[in-house]
């Protein structure tokens, strides 16, 4: 039985529009029937403006019938997360310092999405200005889970993951900072791409912590991975940490690459606190690459106990500095209540802000203080020089290396409320942000209580499509993102 | 958990700019001391003869031509600004 078109990848779907099985407009209308159906369950969009993406649609439609079609995304909706600007959209970052914000222009990825004819339709939910690891700390709504309407999606991308498990999109953009494309990706069932650090621009996403933020997509399959990677990635003069790298087609790409790979297994992502199903779930991954033939190796990478530690020194650092930006001046919420401009900062920023967007940028700004600085934010990024060594030196003997995306399954909704625990697990995601790796979440499989699962790939600076060849060889074999959820 | 690195959060606060209430004092400084003393594990780590890395890559100066380029209009701009008059923003009075 053929899946509905709201369940399709990109691949098939420009297959059906190409040979006029389905137009974009139709295609858009099942998508907007889904979402007014399942929303009110999921909650992963903030908003969506159904006459707008019908437009999109007909213009997608109108291109085609004049042969000036502009490639395999022409046509497809494609949702956005809500900290991506889009012209004349809103950009809450799930803040209520920006709930009432309108984009007065397009984020590069946009743009580029545009150019290519997607979509671009809703704005996704998300933790308050990407903070967080299961969109509970929305100011707007919490979204639901999928597969589980009691457990969370994961986060910070958790209205991306959830929107596209739950048929509301055909593909969607996140932003990862610590694993926030991945991990949500692997509580929902879908591929989650984290590109190499400078592989996509940033101009355009609203900034939590810079040196580490980058965008991907979120897609059913690696192949759609690598179709909307190859839209949305390449230089920009916009942004300065934008690296002049070539762009290949990496759907090609990915398909002339053979194995057999050597990969790498470090024996540090397999202690206390992984789940037994994931661990096994992974294991069994494992045991599909030993069978085609790839060298599995044991390698180490000895300075992952303090990723965490030097990720929150460094993300909150630099969220404290970029969120300085919101002081109730120029744009964003400004208090009523304010009687001179230092009220007027001071009330601004205690009304707009979120409870863990205030956690982090009063660690930050301590971090940062005048006496600290050495000790935390000098010795962090001493530390992240290690844990990128630690890496580099593992690719000496491997070509990417194979780890679990989170230690557990989705979890129940209000089941972590201390911030130590939230952030301690992130431990499988967060090495890769400071070593500014490509890394992509892939599904592998289902607990006994019916929650996805997912495997983590790591592969070397720039090296995407080889990430996703790699990654392809164990899909083609375990299509688990062929499951849908019943909702 | 007790934390060894006493965090000031009403002087943090006053650096970061935000009005904080008694209860977020109290609980952003009980919640703050244990990250802290959790961050504590990097003085374990040898860093003698390390380089700090602020980026995942070498990063240089970028350096633009300096030559005008579109902007917004004025307009598009002091959409989203809270409050404006005669093309600019306005804010409450600032020097008495």
């Amino acid at each position: 039985m053929t899946p509905p078109h709201y369940f399709c990848t990109i691949a098939s779907l420009s297959d059906a529009l190409r040979v006029g099985k389905v137009s974009s407009l139709q295609l858009m209308r099942e998508v907007i029937a889904r979402t007014r159906e399942v929303e009110p369950r999921v909650g992963a969009f903030n908003s969506f403006d159904e006459e707008d993406a019908l437009a999109q649609a007909s213009a997608s439609d109108l291109r085609r019938a004049e042969g000036r079609t502009l490639g395999l995304l022409d046509g497809i909706p494609i949702g956005l997360k809500d900290v991506i600007a889009v012209e004349g959209q809103p950009l809450t970052a799930s803040s209520r310092m920006l709930a009432n914000f309108v984009s007065p222009y397009d984020a590069t990825v946009t743009r580029k999405l545009k150019a290519a004819g997607a979509i671009c339709w809703g704005r996704l939910n998300l933790d308050e200005f990407a903070m967080g690891s299961s969109t509970e700390n929305s100011a707007f709504k919490p979204t639901y889970n999928p597969y589980n309407l009691e457990c969370v999606p994961g986060g910070s991308s958790g209205g991306s993951a959830a929107a596209l498990a739950a048929g509301c999109a055909i593909a969607t953009l996140g932003s990862d900072t610590g694993g926030s494309i991945r991990q949500p990706a692997s509580f929902c069932n879908v591929v989650g791409l984290k590109p190499t650090y400078g592989l996509v621009s940033r101009y355009g996403l609203v900034a939590f912590a810079s040196s580490l933020d980058q965008i991907g997509p979120m897609t059913r399959t690696l192949e759609d991975a690598a179709i909307v990677l190859g839209a949305i990635a390449g230089h920009d003069r916009n942004d300065s940490t934008s690296y002049p790298a070539q762009v290949p087609d990496y759907r090609s790409a990915m398909t002339a690459i053979r194995g057999p790979w050597r990969i790498g297994i470090p024996r540090e992502y397999f202690g206390e606190g992984l789940d037994p199903e994931v661990e096994s779930a992974v294991q069994s991954a494992i045991a599909h690459y030993r069978k085609l033939g790839c060298e599995i190796r044991t390698v180490s990478l000895p300075h992952t106990q303090y990723g965490i530690a030097a990720y929150y020194i460094i993300a909150t650092a630099e969220c404290s500095s970029n969120l300085a930006r919101f002081d109730g001046v120029r744009y964003g919420h400004r208090s009523i209540e304010a009687k001179d401009v230092n009220e007027l900062y001071f009330k601004s920023r205690a009304e707009g802000f979120g409870q863990e967007v205030k956690r982090r940028i009063v660690l930050g700004t301590y971090v940062l203080s005048s006496g600290y600085y050495d000790a935390y934010y000098l010795r962090a990024q001493k530390v992240r020089a290690l844990i990128r060594n630690d890496f580099l030196a593992a690719y000496r003997d491997v070509d990417a290396i194979l780890t679990p995306v989170a230690p557990t399954p989705a979890f129940r909704h209000g089941a972590k409320k201390d911030p130590l625990e939230l952030y301690l697990s992130d431990i499988y995601t967060i090495g890769v942000n400071l070593a500014g790796l490509p890394a992509v979440s892939i599904p592998c499989g289902f607990t006994s209580a019916g929650l996805p699962m997912g495997m983590q790939l790591v592969g070397q600076p720039f090296r995407e499509a080889e990430l996703l060849a790699i990654g392809r060889a164990y899909e083609r074999e375990h299509p688990w993102a062929e499951r849908h959820p019943s909702l | 958990m007790s934390s060894e690195p006493n965090i000031n959060i009403e002087h943090v606060a006053t650096l970061a700019r935000i009005a904080l209430t008694d209860d977020e004092k109290r609980v952003f400084a009980s919640q703050l001391g244990d990250v802290l003393a959790y961050i504590e594990k990097l003085k374990e780590v040898d860093v003698s003869g390390v380089e700090p890395m602020a980026h995942a890559f070498p990063v240089f100066n970028v350096w633009a031509d300096d030559v005008p380029g579109p902007a917004l209009p004025v307009e598009a701009v002091l959409r989203n600004a809270p409050a404006s008059r005669d093309n600019m923003i306005s804010v409450p009075k600032v020097v008495e």
